[in-house]
Order: C-alpha cells, then sequence, then structure tokens
C-alpha cells in the first residue's frame, strides 16, 4: 500500500480521507477521526485489508455506507500504482494486438472456477490492455507498477492515455456472454454430477453473480486508474457509487435499497411537517369575489364579509401502478413505502403492480404489514406476470383498465412508477389517454435519468407527451417530486 | 493513541494480533474473517464496546461466546427484550427480603436496620452490575440490543462510558478490569447515534462461500466436504431469491447435520426438495425457490 508515503504523513492523509467520506455523505465526526487514528496506530499499515476493516469499524454506522467507503478507500489507500499487474496477463497476438478470443477463453475457465482471485488480476489487466482511451498524444507511458507476469509489455501504444473506461473494455471482451458457454463448460466437465433443471439453474445463478462481480471489479479497477490521471478527488466526486438518499435506484445493491428503505419513515415525517407549514400558509385560498359580493347584499352591498375560496377539495384517492420488474423493483419498492407512510393526506390508497401482468397488492400493505418483505409476496403474486416475465407496459395498463374500470375517477390521483422500457412492445398509448381523462391528476414517476429517456426500447418520450413525466433517480429526487405532488 | 487511559492499572491487552485472534478464536472453534478479527482486536486495545449488526444466525452470540472462552474470560450475557428495564439489566433491591427482614428487627436502631437492608444480601446484581464488580476477565455481552426499548440504550451509555454504576445507597462503583463488551443487533431498528458512536462498529453479513464452508465442517465435522461444498452453493443461490428470510449460516449449518442424520452423502434433486424445509422455514418461500429454481 503506498499511502504512508503522501506528504504531510499519515495523519493529513486521513484528514484528507475524512474529507473525502464527508462530501460523498457520509457523516464523519471528530470522535469518529480520533478513533480512526487510533485504529491506524495499533494496525499493520502494510495489511491493506485489515486496515480497511479497521478504518470502518471506526468510521461507519450503518451497513448502507460500505459501498460509498470501500471505493474511496480504494483511492485513498490504492493496491498499487499504475497498472499494478499480478499474476495473470493478457494474451497477445502475432501482430501485438489483445487476443480477445483467447482473452474470452481464459476469462470462461475463471468464471467456471470462481477463481475470485485471479479474476481481479484478470481484471486489472484488461483495464490495462484495453481500457485506455486516447493513448498516444503524451510522451512515455506512466511508469509501470509492480508487475508480474503481464508487466514485461511495456505501456501499450506508449502514450499516456486521456482517460479509461470500463465501457470500452467490457465491451471488448463482453463477459455477459460467455454464460451459456461456462454452462456448457460445466455441463460437460468432470464434476457434472448433476443433470436436472435444478442443478443447471443453480450453476447458471451462480455463475451470472461470478460475471457481475467480474464487472464490478473492471468498474472499480477503472476508478484506480482514472484517478492516477485525474486526481482522486475528481475520481471520487464523478466514479463513487453515492451514498443515502443521493444513491441511484436503478444501480444501487441490495444493501443500499435494504438502507434506503429504514429511512422511509424519517423521510415521510419529514414530508409530513413540510406539507402542514404549506398547508398553514395556503388556508386561506384567494377571495371568492362573487360569494362575497353575494354575502355584501345583506350589508347593503358593502363588502363586510369577504368570502375566501374553500382551500382544500378533501383528500384525493391515490392510485399507483408500479412496474416490479428488475432493475426498477427497487424504485418501485421505495416508493410504495413512501406513499404507504404517508397514507393520513390521502383518503385512500390503492395499490397496483405489473410486470406483463398486472395484480392489485393493496392488501399487502395494511398497518401490520413487514414492508421491507413485500416483494417477495408481490413477485409470487399469480397474474403479475402472464406472458415471458419481460415488462410490457402496453398490456399491463390494458389490463388495468380492463380489470378495474372504476379505479379511476374524478377524485383519483394516478401515479405510474416505471422506466417505461417496453422491450419494444406497444406502449398502449390509447389507454394511457383514457386514464388521463378520467382522472384527477396523472404524474409519471421515472427512476431513469432524463437522458436516456426515448432511448433503445424507452417509451419515456411518448408516454411523456401524453402525461408528466417527472425523473426521479434519487429518494432525494422522489421526495422532491413526491412533495410538490402531495394535495395542499 | 486511544484517548484515555484504560482504568488506573493499564490492562493487559487479550491479542497480541489480529492474526492471533483468528487462531485462538479457530482453536475454540470460531472462523473469523478478516473484519471480525480486526474489530475485536483493535475493541480489545481501544478499549471500546463493539456493536455487531447483521441478520440473525451469523454468529454474532458465538462471537462473544468464543471471545470468552478463547481468552478463558466469564461470559456475562444481558438479553435484550421488549419492557426491559433497569431492575433487569442493572440491579434492584429484594424488597420482600427487606420487608421480612424490617418486621424482625424489633429492638434495633433503624440506623443499623437500614444498614442491614441495603447490605449485599438483600441485592440482587443484573448481568450489568455483576459484569462491573467482577474482579476476573469478563466478555460482557449485550443481546439483541434492538429489542430493547430506546430508554434502555440511556441506560448502557451511562454504563459502557465509564464503566461505573451509582448505587445510591452505596455511592459509585467502578469496574476493576474493563470488560470486553459485545453489543449485537439484527437491525430491526437504528441505535441511537449516540450509542453508535460509543462503540466500534461491525456489520455482520453473510461469510464468503470459501469462509462458509469451513464453517460448516467446523461445525458438523462428520460431514463429506464435497457435500458441504454443494450445500453452500446451493445456499448462496437461495439467498439471491426474493424470499421473507434468506437462510443464514445457522440454516446451513442445519441443513448439513439434517443430511448427515438421515445418511445421505449426496444431494440430488430429490433430497433437495425433502429437506428444504430445514433452510427455508416459511412455506411461501419454499415454494417460490422451487419454482424459481425449477425443482419440481
Ligand atoms: N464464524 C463462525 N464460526 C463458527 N460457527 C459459526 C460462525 N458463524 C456462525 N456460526 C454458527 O452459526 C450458528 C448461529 O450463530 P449465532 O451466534 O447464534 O447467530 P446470531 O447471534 O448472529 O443470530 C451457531 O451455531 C454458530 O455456532
Ligand atoms: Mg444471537
Amino acid at each position: 500500500m503506498s499511502a504512508p508515503s503522501v506528504t504531510g504523513g499519515l495523519p493529513a492523509h486521513l484528514v484528507d480521507f475524512v474529507g473525502a467520506l464527508r462530501r460523498a455523505g457520509i457523516a464523519v465526526g471528530p470522535g469518529e477521526s480520533v478513533d480512526a487514528a487510533a485504529v491506524i496506530a495499533e494496525l499493520d499499515l502494510l495489511r491493506r485489508e485489515q486496515v480497511r476493516e479497521g478504518l470502518a469499524a471506526a468510521m461507519l454506522r450503518r451497513s448502507g455506507q460500505r459501498a460509498v467507503f470501500d471505493a474511496l478507500f480504494d483511492l485513498w489507500f490504492p493496491l498499487g500504482q499504475g497498472a499494478a499487474l499480478g499474476e495473470v496477463a493478457l494474451p497477445y497476438a502475432e501482430d501485438g494486438s489483445v487476443d480477445v478470443e483467447a482473452l474470452r477463453d481464459l476469462l470462461a475457465g475463471l468464471l467456471r472456477d470462481g477463481d475470485t482471485a485471479a479474476m481481479a488480476e484478470l481484471a486489472r489487466a484488461i483495464v490495462d490492455g484495453l481500457g485506455a482511451v486516447g493513448r498516444g498524444q503524451g510522451q512515455g507511458g506512466q511508469g509501470q507498477g509492480q508487475g508480474g507476469g503481464g508487466g514485461d509489455r511495456g505501456d501499450g501504444g506508449g502514450g499516456r492515455p486521456s482517460t479509461w473506461s470500463a465501457y470500452q473494455a467490457l465491451n471488448a471482451v463482453r463477459p455477459e456472454t460467455l454464460l451459456a458457454r461456462v454452462l456448457a463448460d460445466l455441463r460437460g466437465g468432470p464434476d457434472a454430477a448433476w443433470d436436472s433443471p435444478f442443478a443447471e439453474e443453480v450453476s447458471r445463478r451462480e455463475v451470472r453473480e461470478r460475471i457481475a462481480a467480474f464487472r464490478r471489479m473492471v468498474t472499480d479497477e477503472t476508478r484506480r486508474r482514472g484517478a492516477e490521471i485525474r486526481g482522486r478527488e475528481a475520481a471520487a466526486r464523478t466514479g463513487v457509487p453515492k451514498e443515502g438518499d443521493r444513491v441511484d435506484f436503478l444501480t444501487a445493491n441490495s444493501e443500499q435499497l435494504a438502507d434506503l428503505r429504514r429511512r422511509v419513515a424519517p423521510l415521510a415525517r419529514h414530508l409530513a411537517s413540510r406539507l402542514a407549514a404549506r398547508r398553514r400558509r395556503a388556508r386561506r385560498g384567494p377571495i371568492d369575489l362573487r360569494r362575497t359580493l353575494r354575502r355584501s347584499m345583506s350589508t347593503g352591498g358593502v363588502p363586510m364579509r369577504p368570502a375566501f375560496r374553500r382551500p382544500r377539495p378533501g383528500r384525493p384517492e391515490l392510485v399507483l401502478f408500479c412496474d416490479v420488474s428488475g432493475s426498477v423493483a427497487g424504485f418501485s419498492h421505495f416508493t410504495m413505502m413512501l406513499v404507504q407512510a404517508l397514507r393520513e393526506q390521502f383518503s385512500r390508497i390503492r395499490i397496483f403492480c405489473f410486470v406483463d401482468g398486472c395484480v392489485e397488492v393493496t392488501d399487502l400493505f395494511g398497518p401490520n404489514a413487514d414492508l421491507g418483505g413485500v416483494m417477495a409476496e408481490i413477485t409470487a403474486r399469480p397474474g403479475l406476470i402472464a406472458f415471458d416475465g419481460h415488462s410490457d407496459y402496453g398490456s399491463a395498463l390494458g389490463r388495468f383498465r380492463e380489470g378495474w374500470p372504476d379505479v379511476v375517477g374524478p377524485r383519483t390521483s394516478l401515479l405510474l412508477l416505471g422506466d417505461a422500457r417496453t422491450n419494444y412492445r406497444d406502449p398502449n398509448l390509447t389507454v394511457l389517454t383514457d386514464l388521463a381523462e378520467h382522472a384527477r391528476h396523472v404524474h409519471w414517476l421515472n427512476p431513469e435519468p432524463q437522458a436516456q429517456w426515448g432511448t433503445g426500447d424507452s417509451a419515456a418520450r411518448r408516454y411523456g407527451e401524453v402525461v408528466p413525466m417527472h425523473e426521479c433517480r434519487t429518494a432525494a429526487q422522489l421526495a422532491g417530486v413526491v412533495s410538490g405532488l402531495l394535495p395542499v | 493513541m486511544s484517548t484515555e487511559p484504560v482504568g488506573e492499572k493499564a490492562q493487559k491487552a487479550l491479542f497480541d494480533s489480529v492474526d492471533d485472534v483468528v487462531t485462538r478464536l479457530a482453536d475454540v472453534g470460531y472462523l473469523a474473517s478478516t473484519a471480525v478479527a480486526t474489530t475485536v482486536f483493535l475493541a480489545d486495545r481501544l478499549g471500546k464496546p463493539l456493536l455487531v449488526e447483521g441478520p440473525a444466525g451469523v454468529g454474532k452470540t458465538e462471537l462473544a461466546r468464543a471471545v470468552a472462552d478463547a481468552t478463558g474470560a466469564g461470559l456475562v450475557r444481558l438479553q435484550c427484550y421488549e419492557g426491559i428495564d433497569e431492575a433487569r439489566a442493572l440491579y434492584e433491591w429484594n424488597h420482600a427480603k427487606q420487608l421480612l427482614r424490617i418486621t424482625a428487627s424489633q429492638g434495633e436502631s433503624w440506623d443499623d436496620t437500614r444498614d442491614d437492608v441495603f447490605s449485599e444480601e438483600f441485592l440482587l446484581p443484573r448481568p450489568l452490575l455483576t459484569a462491573i464488580r467482577r474482579e476476573e476477565p469478563t466478555v460482557l455481552l449485550v443481546d439483541e440490543t434492538d429489542k430493547a426499548d430506546v430508554e434502555v440504550e440511556g441506560l448502557l451509555l451511562e454504563v459502557l462510558g465509564d464503566f461505573q454504576v451509582t448505587v445510591p445507597e452505596w455511592g459509585t462503583i467502578t469496574a476493576n478490569q474493563r470488560p470486553f463488551t459485545l453489543l449485537t443487533s439484527n437491525a430491526t431498528r437504528e441505535l441511537s447515534e449516540a450509542l453508535k458512536r460509543r462503540c466500534l462498529f461491525l456489520h455482520l453479513d453473510f461469510p464468503d462461500p470459501e469462509l462458509e464452508r469451513r464453517i460448516v465442517l467446523a461445525r458438523v465435522p462428520q460431514l463429506p466436504e464435497a457435500l458441504a461444498e454443494e450445500l453452500v452453493r446451493i445456499v448462496g443461490v437461495l439467498r439471491g431469491i426474493q424470499l421473507r428470510k434468506a437462510p443464514s449460516v445457522s440454516e446451513t449449518i442445519d441443513w448439513g447435520r439434517t443430511l448427515l442424520a438421515l445418511g445421505l452423502d449426496t444431494l440430488d434433486d430429490e433430497t433437495v426438495r425433502a429437506t428444504l424445509g430445514v433452510v427455508l422455514k416459511h412455506q411461501a418461500d419454499a415454494q417460490r425457490a422451487v419454482a424459481e429454481l425449477r425443482l419440481n
């Protein structure tokens, strides 16, 4: 580990690290900083994983903070400098370019064996060999790290790259496409004790998880290399996953999502109190001229008692229509819990979930329900999946309209939750238009960044022409949107 | 570099190094990850309580027992539950016995009687006081802290701060030695920020497959290694499914024991189907797993 060589010494470096954690939203107080210094004094600094765990124990207070912490730790206490290559080297073709097919063979073998250590080394080599962007303008490469077998290659094109791209590296290797091949290997291999759909399914999920882990390794390594070029502050700002209400719903891991869900209650309380303040301010509606004049008849036309327009037309009914497929599920789950926590703001709440079928799940949100585990029950509901389990907005909207024709009426606020990715199927705009005509309000909450709306199979732009669509990537954004939609 | 000296006389450290923690816990059958070993080592060195948070069945309670076993310390356990109060956690006076004593004290001066009824004989020490008064090395386990009401956290904060307790009739009692203190929580609610700040924090999650395999083999030594590995693989996959309750280490161990008891040494579909209830306690979870993993 190379941290102790920083100018200003270890204490200054630690202070710097504390600053980075704070900027990423982790509240490290003075007490924690003192503890962190005490931890450093007790541990062997060459044992990097011990230092990592020790600092985490002193500085963190919630499990959901760990992903942010790890990413920043890797930047402030890097494994090494430069390529830091290990035993696993990239195969090269005769012409000096990376032999991608041989590389994929190598990776397939590691995925089959679940060799995590070798996968991590290969991830480093892949970023080094295939992830450089804009190499060649500079003079002379950066010092090759303590390279092992792969270090003899020199520095590719020779120049210093302007940046590193995980996307580019992964795109060359396409690890997800190795799944079938690894499974076939396993089936034919020496430990093919299994030959049942179950055994195959277990292997499939295991290998899929390994592939996902490998992708994360590549992303983490890209961040580390990027920090060497742009400085760790810049890398921390852009590349590090965010904490709590600033984490993206669509990229959060299950731990971050669990952490988010624990914040639903405080967030709902906060929204409710803000709303109460808004109501106090809005209690008097504008003066109702016609009623004031009518009243003034009894006082000879002198308006003694101005009449105010009635401020609140009663609490609306809320209907949620939520995509619970794939990565959108975490967003929908959080939003359903948040709405449930705000139930006093509405006269009634009904909740519908869909994938390609549609079911009502209102009953699962009773007062004593375990809402943290409710997704399991929702996904087990018969009718949620009507066909192949890929989300189909058009058909789900159709089923919703047909199956529950009276749910949406003039007192209803309808919220649609989802990324509007229709898998290229008919978005069924007619039904949405019809719903918008019947409801009091309709709003669409989309967890995808606005820049991606309408790309690929996203029908977000088309739906957005029918009803207002709001970007809700993070809990913070969602809270803003929801509080704006709450009835005053 | 710890800020406050540990007691008057410097307390002897329990472990020499993180590696020493790993070795000695393994000697008593507890297999510690780097995270566990490092935080145990630091909690002892810095004299801070260790708060271990994580799902049920990942070895939180067992860790306290193992630290006690490995270091020859006595284990004092405060099991928290809803409604636990100071009288159950710290101490209370044995009122019935005191009353008897007072009625039997005709002819004595009140001062004598009072001194007597507030003596050791009438005190019912509870775990926190017991741990503080012990002369011998002690591991104090405050188990399932999240089940106690928030007020109890105030009490813990006081006691764990400087390890002293005031009994009004006696004055302040200060610990002779600082117990190695471990608090556990299943995270059913967030503990107060103040209590967390007193502690080192360890999030203990399901172990990686390699460690889990070793744990299962340590707990069920007669289990064939290949079978242990297979169990761990399947449990790992089950944890990836949306279930009400994901299977924990304790379920993997139970599964191993069950297979052994049934005399089964391979894991075919039929066996998995027949014994899945050991791992997934909810009927709905089992049904879901069967469907998703194509076990029917
Ligand atoms: N690292 C470990 N080494 C040895 N046994 C373990 C380990 N982790 C868990 N176990 C076993 O798992 C079971 C559950 O542990 P326990 O401490 O009761 O869990 P918790 O208190 O977290 O709910 C126990 O039988 C324990 O022996
Ligand atoms: Mg326990």
